[in-house]
Parts: structure tokens; C-alpha cells; sequence
């Protein structure tokens, strides 16, 4: 190799080609590299979140209010405790790592194999977490209706206890609607899952149960603010907000219509949503399933591929390719990447679920 | 920190100091979110909640110890580290600035135009 470059006479100074001036293997550089392009990648989504939520700030849905589930504590509300325990263990996996990257810089193989394991599970424990949330996300918990105007509207009772779509819709029984399938119809056509319940039983146990009131998206100003406004249509919103709704005193929390708006509402509505998908979600505004699909998923692909590198580097570590090497540097770069995705997780929690 | 694989000094002391840093700012972060203090929610600074605020702060000073200390950044060279965080610094710093004012306007827009969104 030596022979077949190009003596340029700057071999011995810094940026002459002949050394290394930032210190570091090539793998190790083009670790670093691809994890700031990476950053920035995750930077654009997140920001992208940003820019969403800054679009519907005054109804974005409250995450506290979504991410409620705690595994074994069925209808419990634990907002947050399970993702901090998911932060937790991606963090201790992250502390793994760093022991076995610790421990390689020893050549202490037998260390390196156990805390590369821990890792793995670690990481194993995560994706899993995560999938569990997925669930529960996608199959939502109370339901709730979809206006002409795309507006989502919740159900509550006469205290705001939320209140499942299949607690409101006194179910029609003489209804006997086949599912139009390929095998009964045109061969080309068919159609989606139908709704568990129809918009018609929903509005005929909501006119019914004049208990129901209506919870919208929308996020209830601060009135006092607005009624000293100077502009007149700020006025004006609070005063109808003061008018129309139940809970005009509680800032920054979801608005609930008084009865008789309530029943206005019910008016537009053309559909049932129960769960999420990328185009309906029963907690607000599609764009954010969107996002919660696109960047945790994102993320925990990363995950995914972290675990799988990971294995990869621990056989060979248990085959014994490092002793022989006599260097455990290639542990140092695939933690390199693991703790990048620890810190992503870093961001991603504190914008998905503490903002 | 010098770079001598050969003979390489344990860390193992510093990595759980860390390890408990950062379940400490974490639980705190937790706490926080769950309390939501008022006074934190109605104080606002740049058009932002304080609480947003601190938890942000925290969420960067984790990224810092994560970044400095798991990573090893503190022990690269200038050269590598400044080329690696000053960008990031930089581009993220100007695209969020961007994003988020555009967003803010599209907000206005939303509310004050002439148009109905919800029909």
C-alpha cells in the first residue's frame, strides 16, 4: 500500500494526508458521520412535529390523556409511568453498553460477552414496550365520532368521565347488514371493516341519555386574557365560549359543550372512530397518529437494528474474533450507535409525552 | 483522555455516576409532568411554558451527558467533535426556528382568516 501513494512531502504535518488529524479509525469516523446525518434526519421529523403541533396548538390532543396504560393495571390511570419505565431500561441498556465497551478496552472477554447481553435483552425489552403501546394506540379505548369538518368529538358524562362509544349506542337489533364481501358481490369490489356501531345508534343514545355532553378538541383558552383583548373577535370567542360551555374555567383542558350545544353538534357527525390509523384517530387530529406512527416507529426500527447489530457484534465476541484481532473496537462502534438511539429516545420522550 | 487501547484505565465509577444522573433528571422530568405545578404552566417565556421549558433544558442536559460521556465525544479530538455537534447544533437550532415560526402562522392564519375550517 505504502509504495502506491503519492509522496506529497506534508506527511509528517497535520492535514497533510499522511496522518490522522482527527485521531480516530476510519469506522469510528464514519460512525460518527452517519449518526449526524441520522440526527438530523430525526431533527426534521421532530421538528416536523413541531410544526403541527404549533399549527393546532389550541387542540392538539393531551398525551397524558392517550398514553394511559400501565401492562396488568387494566382501566387504571397511569399517564407516563409506563413510558418512563421504557426510558429507563433504554437508558440501563445504554449503561451496559458503555460497561462492555469499558470492559473491551481491558480485554476482558468474559465481561464484554455478559454486559453485551444484558444490552440485547435490554433493547429486546424495549421494542417490545413498544409494540404493547402500538397496540394499545391502534385500538384505542373509548371511541369517539368524526364531524363533516373532520372535527373529532368525545363523549362524557355529567362529571367528564369519558364515555365509550358502546356505552352510548343503544344498539338497533332488528339491524341485519351483511358485510359486502368479494364472494357475494361483484368479484372487484368489497368493503372496509365495518363499524362496530352506526352513527345512527350513537345519535339515538346520545338524544336518549341526557346525561352525555360533548367534549371537543379544542383546548379552552385563558377567557380573562381574551375578554381583555383589544381585538374584537377574541372578545367575542370568549364570550360564546362562556355561553356554550360546561367548563369555560378550566384553562388549557379539553372544552365540553353544555347539553343543548352538545346536541347541535351530534348534528354534523357522519361517522364512528374506535382506535387509530393513519388516516382516523379517536384522539384528535390525524396528524398526530401520523406522527406518533412515523417517529416512535422510526425509532424503534432503529431499536430493531441496533438489537440485531448488536447480536451480530456478540458472536462474534463470544467467537473470539476480538481477542484475535487484539482490539474491541468494533464494540465501541456499534455503541456508538446504540446510544445514539438512546439518544433520540431522549428527545422523543420529552416531545411525545412531557411537552 | 488519552487514547492508548493497550492499557486502558477503568471507568466503571463514572459510567454509574452518570447512570444515576440521568434516572435522577428523568424521574424528575416524570414528576414534573405528572404534578404539572401551576405556577410552571402559567408562566410563559418566548411564547413558551415555563414547564416546556425545563423540560427541554433537562431533556439537552441528558443529550449532553449521553453525548459527552457514553459516546466518549469528550475524548475526540477538537476537529472531530466540532465537525460533528456544531453542525447538528447549527442545522437543528435553523430548522426549528423555521418550522416552528412558519407553524405559528399557519396558526394565525387558521384562526383569524375569513375562511371556516370546521363546517
Amino acid at each position: 500500500m505504502e509504495t502506491a501513494v503519492t509522496k506529497t512531502g506534508t506527511e509528517d504535518k497535520i492535514w497533510g494526508g499522511g496522518n490522522k488529524p482527527l485521531k480516530v479509525s476510519y469506522g469510528k469516523m464514519m460512525m460518527w458521520f452517519f449518526i449526524l446525518s441520522d440526527a438530523l434526519t430525526f431533527s426534521g421529523f421532530l421538528a416536523a412535529y413541531g410544526f403541527s403541533r404549533f399549527k393546532f396548538i389550541d387542540s392538539w390532543p393531551i398525551a397524558d390523556e392517550v398514553f394511559n396504560h400501565f401492562p396488568f393495571l387494566h382501566g387504571v390511570d397511569a399517564p407516563m409511568y409506563y413510558v418512563a419505565l421504557m426510558t429507563f431500561i433504554l437508558i440501563f441498556s445504554s449503561v451496559t453498553m458503555v460497561l462492555a465497551v469499558d470492559a473491551g478496552h481491558q480485554m476482558k472477554q468474559k465481561k464484554v460477552i455478559f454486559y453485551m447481553f444484558l444490552t440485547i435483552i435490554g433493547g429486546a425489552i424495549f421494542v417490545g414496550s413498544q409494540a404493547w403501546e402500538w397496540k394499545n394506540f391502534i385500538k384505542g379505548e373509548y371511541g369517539a365520532v368524526e364531524t363533516k369538518g373532520g372535527q373529532i368529538l368525545q363523549f362524557v358524562d355529567a362529571e367528564g368521565h369519558r364515555v365509550g362509544l358502546k356505552d352510548v349506542a343503544i344498539v338497533d337489533i332488528h339491524k341485519d347488514r351483511e358485510q359486502h364481501q368479494r364472494k357475494n358481490g361483484l368479484w372487484y369490489s368489497e368493503e372496509g371493516t365495518r363499524p362496530t356501531f352506526t352513527v345512527s345508534e350513537i345519535a339515538n343514545g346520545f338524544t336518549k341519555n341526557t346525561d352525555l355532553l360533548i367534549r371537543t378538541q379544542e383546548l379552552v383558552p385563558d377567557l380573562e386574557k381574551l375578554k381583555a383583548s383589544e381585538k374584537a373577535r377574541d372578545v367575542a370567542y370568549a364570550t360564546k365560549l362562556e355561553k356554550e360551555l360546561v367548563n369555560p374555567e378550566a384553562k388549557g383542558q379539553k372544552a365540553i359543550y353544555k347539553r343543548e350545544y352538545s346536541l347541535k353538534r351530534m348534528g354534523s357527525v357522519i361517522g364512528t372512530v374506535e382506535g387509530a390509523n393513519l388516516t382516523h384517530n379517536e384522539y384528535g387530529t390525524p396528524l398526530f397518529a401520523n406522527f406518533f406512527f412515523f417517529i416512535t416507529g422510526f425509532h424503534g426500527f432503529h431499536v430493531l437494528s441496533g438489537v440485531i447489530i448488536n447480536i451480530i457484534i456478540f458472536i462474534n465476541v463470544i467467537l473470539g474474533t476480538y481477542e484475535r484481532r487484539k482490539n474491541y473496537e468494533m464494540v465501541e462502534k456499534v455503541g456508538l450507535y446504540w446510544h445514539f438511539v438512546d439518544l433520540v429516545w431522549v428527545f422523543v420522550f420529552t416531545f411525545f409525552y412531557l411537552v | 483522555m488519552a487514547h492508548d487501547i493497550a492499557h486502558h484505565e477503568s471507568n466503571t465509577a463514572k459510567i454509574w455516576k452518570v447512570f444515576i444522573l440521568l434516572s435522577v433528571v428523568t424521574i424528575v422530568e416524570v414528576i414534573l409532568g405528572i404534578i404539572k405545578p401551576a405556577f410552571l404552566i402559567d408562566t410563559t417565556i418566548i411564547s413558551m411554558k415555563l414547564l416546556n421549558w425545563i423540560f427541554i433544558i433537562l431533556t439537552i442536559y441528558k443529550a449532553y451527558y449521553i453525548t459527552w460521556s457514553f459516546m466518549h465525544m469528550e475524548g475526540e479530538t477538537k476537529g472531530l467533535r466540532r465537525s460533528v455537534v456544531w453542525t447538528a447544533v447549527f442545522l437543528i437550532c435553523y430548522l426549528i426556528f423555521i418550522l416552528l415560526t412558519e407553524g405559528d402562522y399557519v396558526f394565525e392564519v387558521f384562526k383569524g382568516g375569513y375562511k371556516s375550517w370546521d363546517f
